[in-house]
């Protein structure tokens, strides 16, 4: 370790967490000071202090930090309200100076806006603090771990850690507050062109163990990938969707299949299910806040349910209703964000244990990952995609060899309908690796599926 | 202080250090349903320290822009830096120590623009025009303006100031009736994305969009599904743009050739020994790298590391020439590459990313080139698009699509969708628009990296037809 700038262990992360919330906490009574008669004001905040390590072939190929901190302000003033959105400086004068200014311009703007019938606001105020510390050690360190894990492999990946935080205040008084130190090491182990496989490991607590038991899973599993590998002819074939193969599925789903306002406006890759249409009874999915590491409170205030009911037993049974689109189609407010996407969907198990999945699929395709769907027909919600990283030929519940990469093409109606054989008995939880402008905090939580058949086209 | 006159006296003990600042203002407008949506302002301003020491690399970035946020950001880097140049990748001092001086300015960077009031007023009357019919659910015209001020300055001297003005936007509607639903766009979500003013919803047809976005999405939603078969495909610009950025784009990405996206955005098929000799396409393929177009979005002067950008060929008469690789691929691979290396904000370090991509035109009018189509489908406006992670197994499918028989266009078709393979396909460029087919557009979506970046990339292409591809249509 060369120098104790780069500290970024579970005590100085603590203290990174800590400061974010007094600042945080400070500049909204600076808001609620600067407020005029009859206005009012909701803030949001984030803020991480994250360590990035890129590596490539087992080696960093880019190492930094970040620290960033905004919040956004919006004013209200009767039916009208405009939101401003500003990186911090972390200078507390400074950016008190600069959020009240944002109250300023957002006054001088409400003149020139018309009210808004679907706002909404909580009528209640509910304040709550939730606060995990984790116990990671300095990056430097967990880097040194895992190169030494991975020596003699192609090692490729990301490693970020640090605390994440999430605030919510508003002129009613209420205060909430999310902070998570986490770390997340996304990692595949390559043998040559696209043959490779894929690892995660991510949590609050850092363990060289658990390190060397997913090296350990992932080699074994890159011997097999090294075999002669196949090339399988478009058709029809059985297949296993390994949990992180439906995470992709679930992925593509965000993409408004859950969302009130695309149920509404028929626009859901999942619309044909207000008219009755039924997946398998197996399926039942839920927006679980409970698990995961997702805020329990969302950007306007409102408190997270403990569960949102998506599809119980096959059929539809609740949607994400952000306030925006309660007030416009009617409906109850759920906890969802304006995207009205999951940020912890989670599948119930099945009755098949994951270690007898390979007898049950018997003969066909082991698929691990799949990758880059999109829809082919949204209204039939059919979908197409890749398979991805270890995606092996089986036969008589034996890995044969790994494959070549094919494209499906496919109804979920039909790979989770009438060729849903059976789910995995233990759903696994993961954790998003997404880092898109900040560290997102999302979970998902999947079983692994055995389809009758899923059609190739290419 | 920051965009401008001299930085603090900074001390850093490093082979090689620089500070990129970015500072980017945008407005949000958009009216939904004939109901103006809440305005939402951004102004993010921050800055990247990197630094090169002892032969590693490494990085921090704050939105403390104070003399001593600075420092401390410089003293992060430079701690990362020599914490893992014993486990580097590549070795630093073999590095370029960019040192380039100037500005770049967008077009129309100080002309004026409508107020915010008019703004919403012309996005309000595109809104009335589309909701028009009772089976038109969900319409909406949105408008972001953006500004940029982007510095880099580096310890061998570079001191380079660009500036940016942004215009994106663009209208949407979706009709529905029977179990059907189809929704049409002005060119693709955001796809009016352009550097300039206001002037630029003029270029696109802006006023009056409502509308004709609202009745094409009731054609499409009464129009039977594509056919599927074995035929041409005339794909307009508007579809040609993802054609490019997924499978020539991409693959060309020296950094995936080098293997740094394996673990996210892929591989690609193409290898090193390919450049100069492989055949991408056919002779009409000419693709360039090229910043120089004053409107396209993502010109500039110089890449986020201090290369100067120039206008070059990628792909000539077919051949493929050179790889989509800034100044750190180009020293690893010994290829030499363009000036692309970019980041999508400061608080993410540059990799090597498309830019303006473009697929030069040809000498066919659009006349021509259906004409010359027996049978086939004119596929417009991008609406799904998925690639294997070596980019090369395609899937695309688009909002409109219409029958060509006998060189004539007829009935429009919904959810047209194609598939084929990258190395195949270029293969099967059988005509290429002249200038009146070619449109500059682009996306500000380009995702990848680790962590994840989402950047702004521009790509002009006229209109081009493909032979003996897959087609097909929805589910029946």
């Amino acid at each position: 370790m060369a120098s104790d700038v780069l500290a970024n262990d579970a005590a100085l992360a603590i203290a990174a967490a800590d400061g974010f919330e007094a600042h945080f906490l400070a500049l909204a009574d600076s808001l609620q000071r600067a407020l005029t008669s009859g206005d009012r004001f909701t803030a949001w905040y984030e803020a991480e202090s994250s360590d990035f390590v890129r590596l490539n072939r087992a080696k960093v190929r880019q190492a930094g930090r970040v620290t960033q901190q905004s919040i956004a302000v919006r004013l209200i003033r009767g039916a009208r309200h405009a939101t401003h959105t500003l990186t911090l400086s972390g200078d507390l004068a400074g950016d008190i100076a600069q959020a009240t200014a944002s109250l300023a311009g957002l006054r001088s703007a409400l003149p020139d806006l018309a009210d808004d019938p679907h706002l909404l606001l909580p009528d209640t105020v509910t304040n709550s603090r939730h606060v995990v510390d984790g116990a990671l050690p300095p990056s430097a360190e967990a880097i040194g771990q895992v190169l030494d894990a991975a020596a003699g492999d192609d090692l490729v990946g990301i490693y970020a850690a640090g605390p994440v935080a999430r605030g919510f205040a508003n002129s009613e008084g209420q205060r909430n507050w999310h902070a998570v130190t986490t770390y997340n090491l996304d990692f595949s182990l390559h043998h040559r062109a696209d043959k490779a496989v894929k690892s995660m490991l991510a949590g609050f607590a850092w363990s060289a163990d658990e390190l060397r038991a997913k090296m350990h899973a992932a080699r074994e599993q890159l011997a097999l990938v090294t075999r002669e590998p196949r090339t399988l002819a478009p058709g029809r074939y059985r297949a296993w969707l390994a949990p992180s193969a439906m995470e992709e599925i679930a992925s593509l789903l965000r993409w408004g299949g859950f969302s009130g306002r695309a149920m509404a406006t028929r626009q859901s890759a999942l619309a044909r299910m207000r008219d009755g249409q039924k997946l398998s009874p197996m399926v039942t999915m839920a927006e679980d806040y409970a698990t995961g590491v997702a805020p329990s409170f969302q950007n306007d205030g409102f408190t997270r349910p403990g569960r949102v009911p998506l599809i119980e037993a096959g059929a539809l049974a609740g949607s994400l209703v952000s306030p925006r689109t309660a007030r416009e189609f009617d409906l109850a407010a759920n906890g969802a964000n304006a995207w009205e996407a999951p940020e912890a969907l989670s599948m119930a198990g099945g009755s098949l244990p994951e270690r007898d999945a390979l007898a049950a699929l018997d003969t066909g395709l082991a698929i691990g990952n799949l990758w880059y769907m999109n829809y082919s027909d949204r209204v039939a919600c059919r979908m197409t995609g890749m398979t991805r990283f270890a995606t092996f030929w089986v036969e008589g519940g034996r890995i044969v060899a790994p494959v070549n990469v094919l494209r499906f093409d496919d109804t979920l109606y039909r790979m989770l309908g009438d060729n849903l054989e059976a789910l995995s008995a233990e759903p696994e939880l993961m954790l998003s690796p997404e880092s898109y402008g900040s560290r997102r905090l999302a979970s998902v939580r999947m079983p692994g599926a055995l389809l009758a058949e899923l059609a190739f086209t290419l | 202080m920051p965009y401008e006159g001299p930085l603090p006296p900074l001390d850093v003990r490093a082979d090689f250090w620089s500070l990129r600042f970015v500072d980017e203002h945008a407005e949000y407008l958009a009216v939904r349903k004939n109901i103006a949506q809440p305005l939402e302002v951004t102004t993010d301003s921050g800055a990247m320290a990197t630094v090169y020491a002892e032969g590693g690399l490494g990085y921090a970035a704050t939105s403390d822009l104070s003399p001593a946020g600075l420092a401390r950001a410089l003293e992060q880097a430079l701690a990362w830096a020599r914490a893992t140049a014993s486990l580097g990748l590549f070795d630093t001092r073999a590095l370029p120590r960019p040192a380039a001086r100037g500005t770049y300015d967008a077009p129309s960077l100080d002309a004026g623009a409508p107020s915010r009031r008019e703004f919403y007023e012309m996005l309000g009357a595109e809104s009335r025009a589309a909701g028009f019919d009772p089976r038109i659910v969900d319409w909406e015209a949105s408008l972001e303006l953006r500004t940029a001020t982007h510095r880099l300055i580096t310890s061998a001297g570079g001191d380079v100031v660009q500036r940016y003005r942004f215009v994106m936007g663009g209208t949407s509607a979706t009709a529905h009736a029977d179990g059907e639903t189809q929704t049409r766009t002005l060119a693709g979500q955001r796809a009016i994305c352009q550097q300039g003013g206001p002037e630029i919803l003029a270029r696109f047809g802006y006023a009056g969009s409502g509308r004709r976005v609202a009745e094409e999405a009731l054609e499409l939603m009464l129009a039977p599904n594509c056919p599927s078969g074995t035929m041409d495909v005339l794909l307009a610009p508007d579809q040609m743009v993802l054609q490019i950025h997924e499978s020539i784009g991409h693959p060309l990405e020296l950094d995936r050739i080098l293997g740094d996206e394996r673990n996210f955005a892929g591989t690609s098929f193409v290898t090193p020994d390919m450049f100069g000799s492989y055949r991408y396409g056919s002779e009409l393929l000419d693709v360039t790298f090229d910043p120089t177009i004053p409107e396209e979005l993502a010109s500039y002067g110089w890449d986020d590391d201090g290369t100067k950008a120039e206008r070059v060929h990628l792909i000539r008469r077919g051949i493929l020439e050179r790889p989509l690789g800034g100044a750190v691929s180009q020293a690893r691979a010994g290829l030499p590459g363009v000036a692309n290396s970019r980041a999508d904000n400061w608080n993410r370090p540059p990799i090597d990313r498309m830019a303006n991509l473009n697929l030069e035109p040809g000498n066919a009018s659009f006349d021509d080139l259906v004409a010359r189509v027996e049978r086939g489908v004119f596929m417009e406006t991008n609406s799904s698009w998925s690639i294997d992670d070596s980019r090369n197994k395609f899937q695309f499918g688009c909002e409109r699509g219409q029958l060509i028989e006998n060189g004539k266009l007829g009935a429009v078709v919904k959810n047209p969708n194609y598939r084929g393979i990258s190395a195949n396909f270029w293969r099967s460029l059988a005509a290429v628009g002249d200038t009146s087919t070619r449109r500059v557009l682009g996306t500000p979506y380009c995702g990848k990296g680790e962590p994840s970046q989402i950047i702004r990339v521009g790509h002009a292409s006229p209109a081009c037809v493909f032979t003996g591809v897959d087609v097909f249509g929805g589910d029946k």
